[in-house]
């Protein structure tokens, strides 16, 4: 249950975590939503030195957190981030659990209020097996997409270029985009061969809170 | 799982703080004793110890039992022992019984030296930083430089989170649950009822009641009825009690006939045979004035700058006198101040006395918490 693996063999294990580490900036102050066991976090402090706390629902979670000796605030991302006040962090990290969400564009909207920069990772819809599977007719099922069609905790799945217009809705610019496909990186047609989306993005509008740019 | 452990035979010890204490109210004890217990070893380089506050009605008697009496378990025996969540294989654990208490501190009940009356009216009333304060004075007397875990539940969490503010390089951890940074009206509102119950019980004597070789007894018992309704949920007490009835049939009378008017009589007068009013006045009083914000206009954030422990906050869903909200209160003020914090909150059906519970979530919680700090 508890990943208790040394950083190097994190990254090999979980490529998704060095993508997301090779923006982080090192010491920065990180908010993880939907932690899980807070391996991620885990992975940031050993490989960027970073400060942060993980949010989850779930009770196993909040219980391995506390065994990986991560910090976790027990909460519903549904209800916003209320508990978390403005700019509180350099980046906060939604990975993989933007599809699972029923309020999307909230989440992304307090992403931007408390974070400097948000992170999103989610399953590309638009990967080339999972077209290929809805053109047999059938709801896609794979190992990114582990799910049926009735069981799947997932209902909001989207395409490279449907979240790129979201963005565009929550006043989010997107500053970096990275597709992947196991641990290869795809240049190539990403919205076509890419397995896992990644974006890291930041408030479109600085808000008056924030200092104006000249 | 070694969970049945207990930590065996236990021997309540006593010092004599010969040190005036100035009092947050202004009055000064020139010295005092402490009744506490202690559980393991305190380790070669004193890191590990662990304080355990106590709640309203608790004492220093945490964990273990006496030898001349067989039902005479501590009040958190199934958190605190070799194996349990707060392990005294690991932890030197210290139960102290709070200045003002009832149960061998200094408190109204005892002989003031200056008169050879029991104090009575004339203790001060005492508040959550006094004890803190006493607290650091038992400290040093067992040569304890800085605890590796200040721990409490309800007004016990108040002064885990005093320790940090008033000591923060004296507490390396603070774990709170079931607590907040400051009562509610509401709560203090059940606070004075509590007390007028006891204040206006014609046995009270204005305090002095130890003179008349009284107790206010009903005005106790009422207080605790009151007080031990707010520690269950509605969800509890229906399912221990609902509306079933002793005898099966509506009598008609006002004599005992739901169980749970049985059961909270039962409850107040066991209270009442155990404990000193006065103390119970006070304690409800030291919840009251407890709100380390007050001095930095109501400001909870600027409060906890100087907090420099670790901190587990825990909560329970049912628990509506110290509801999850202000824990999260207190969760949002570490969060601002970029603390360690972590935060749970438990689903359980027995609201405040949640806390007390043998509840397998909320004791791997605490265990893993306790696992991790280094000592």
């Amino acid at each position: 249950m508890v990943t208790t693996t040394s950083s190097s063999t994190a990254a090999a294990l979980r490529p998704d975590f060095a993508a997301i580490a090779s923006w982080i900036k090192a010491d920065s102050k990180i908010l993880d939503l939907g932690c899980g066991d807070g391996a991620l976090l885990k992975y940031l402090q050993q490989e960027r030195h970073i400060f942060g706390y993980g949010v989850d629902i779930d009770d196993e979670n909040v219980l391995s957190c506390l065994k990986n000796g991560i910090n976790v605030i027990q909460s519903d991302l549904e209800t916003g981030l209320s508990g978390f006040a403005d700019d509180a962090f350099d980046y906060v990290i939604l990975s993989q659990t933007l599809q699972a969400m029923r309020h999307t564009e909230r989440i992304i909207r307090e992403m931007l209020r408390v974070g400097r920069e948000g992170i999103v990772s989610f399953p590309n819809f638009g990967y080339w097996k999972n077209r290929l599977q809805v053109i047999r007719g059938h709801m896609p099922v794979s190992e990114a997409l582990p799910y049926h069609w009735y069981d799947t905790p997932n209902i909001h799945l989207c395409t490279l270029g449907d979240f790129e217009n979201f963005c565009q809705q929550c006043d989010a610019r997107i500053l970096e985009r990275r597709v992947m496909q196991q641990d290869r990186q795809i240049r190539f047609l990403p919205n076509l061969m890419g397995k896992l989306a990644f974006y890291r993005f930041e408030r479109q509008n600085k808000s008056p809170r924030l200092e104006p740019r000249d | 799982m070694q969970d049945s452990n207990s930590v065996g035979i236990v021997t309540p010890q006593f010092v004599h703080i010969d040190k005036p204490l100035e009092l947050k109210s202004g009055s000064t004890l020139s010295g005092y004793h402490l009744v506490y217990e202690t559980y393991g070893r305190l380790n070669a380089d004193r890191s590990n110890a662990l304080l355990v506050c106590h709640a309203l009605s608790g004492n220093h008697h945490v964990a273990g039992i006496y030898a001349d009496k067989p039902k005479s378990t501590g009040w958190w025996d199934n958190m605190v022992g070799p194996g349990k969540p707060i392990d005294t294989d690991k932890f030197f654990v210290v139960g102290v019984n709070n200045l003002g208490g009832c149960h061998g501190s200094t408190g109204p009940a005892s002989l003031d030296p200056s008169t050879n009356h029991p104090y009575g009216a004339r203790f001060p009333l005492v508040t959550v930083e006094d004890w803190v304060e006493t607290q650091t004075q038992l400290a040093e007397h067992l040569g304890i430089a800085q605890f590796a875990a200040v721990v409490g539940g309800s007004l016990g969490g108040m002064q885990a989170l005093q320790w940090t503010l008033n000591y923060p390089e004296k507490v390396r951890h603070a774990v709170v649950i079931a607590a907040a940074a400051k009562l509610t009206a509401q709560n203090i509102a059940f606070n004075d009822v509590a007390r007028q119950a006891i204040l206006t019980d014609q046995d009270f004597y204005g305090g002095d009641y130890y003179a008349y070789n009284t107790v206010p007894r009903r005005g106790l018992r009422l207080a605790r009825m009151l007080g031990h309704i707010t520690y269950l949920s509605d969800h509890s007490m229906a399912t221990k009690f609902g509306r079933d009835l002793r005898d099966g049939k509506f009598s008609f009378g006002y004599d005992v006939e739901f169980e749970i008017e049985s059961y909270l009589r039962y409850q107040g007068d066991k209270f009442s045979d155990l404990f000193d009013a006065n103390s119970y006045l006070l304690m409800t009083k030291a919840l009251d004035y407890f709100d380390p914000a007050h001095a930095y206009n109501g400001d909870l954030t600027a409060a906890f700058k100087v907090a420099k422990a670790g901190f587990l906050v825990l909560s329970f869903t049912t628990d509506w006198r110290f509801s999850p909200e202000r824990s999260r209160d207190i969760v949002k003020a570490l969060l601002k101040n970029n603390i360690s914090v972590s935060y749970a909150e438990i689903t359980s059906a027995h609201g405040h006395d949640s806390f007390l519970m043998n509840d397998a979530y909320y004791h791997q919680l605490v265990r893993a918490y306790m696992n991790n700090i280094e000592v």
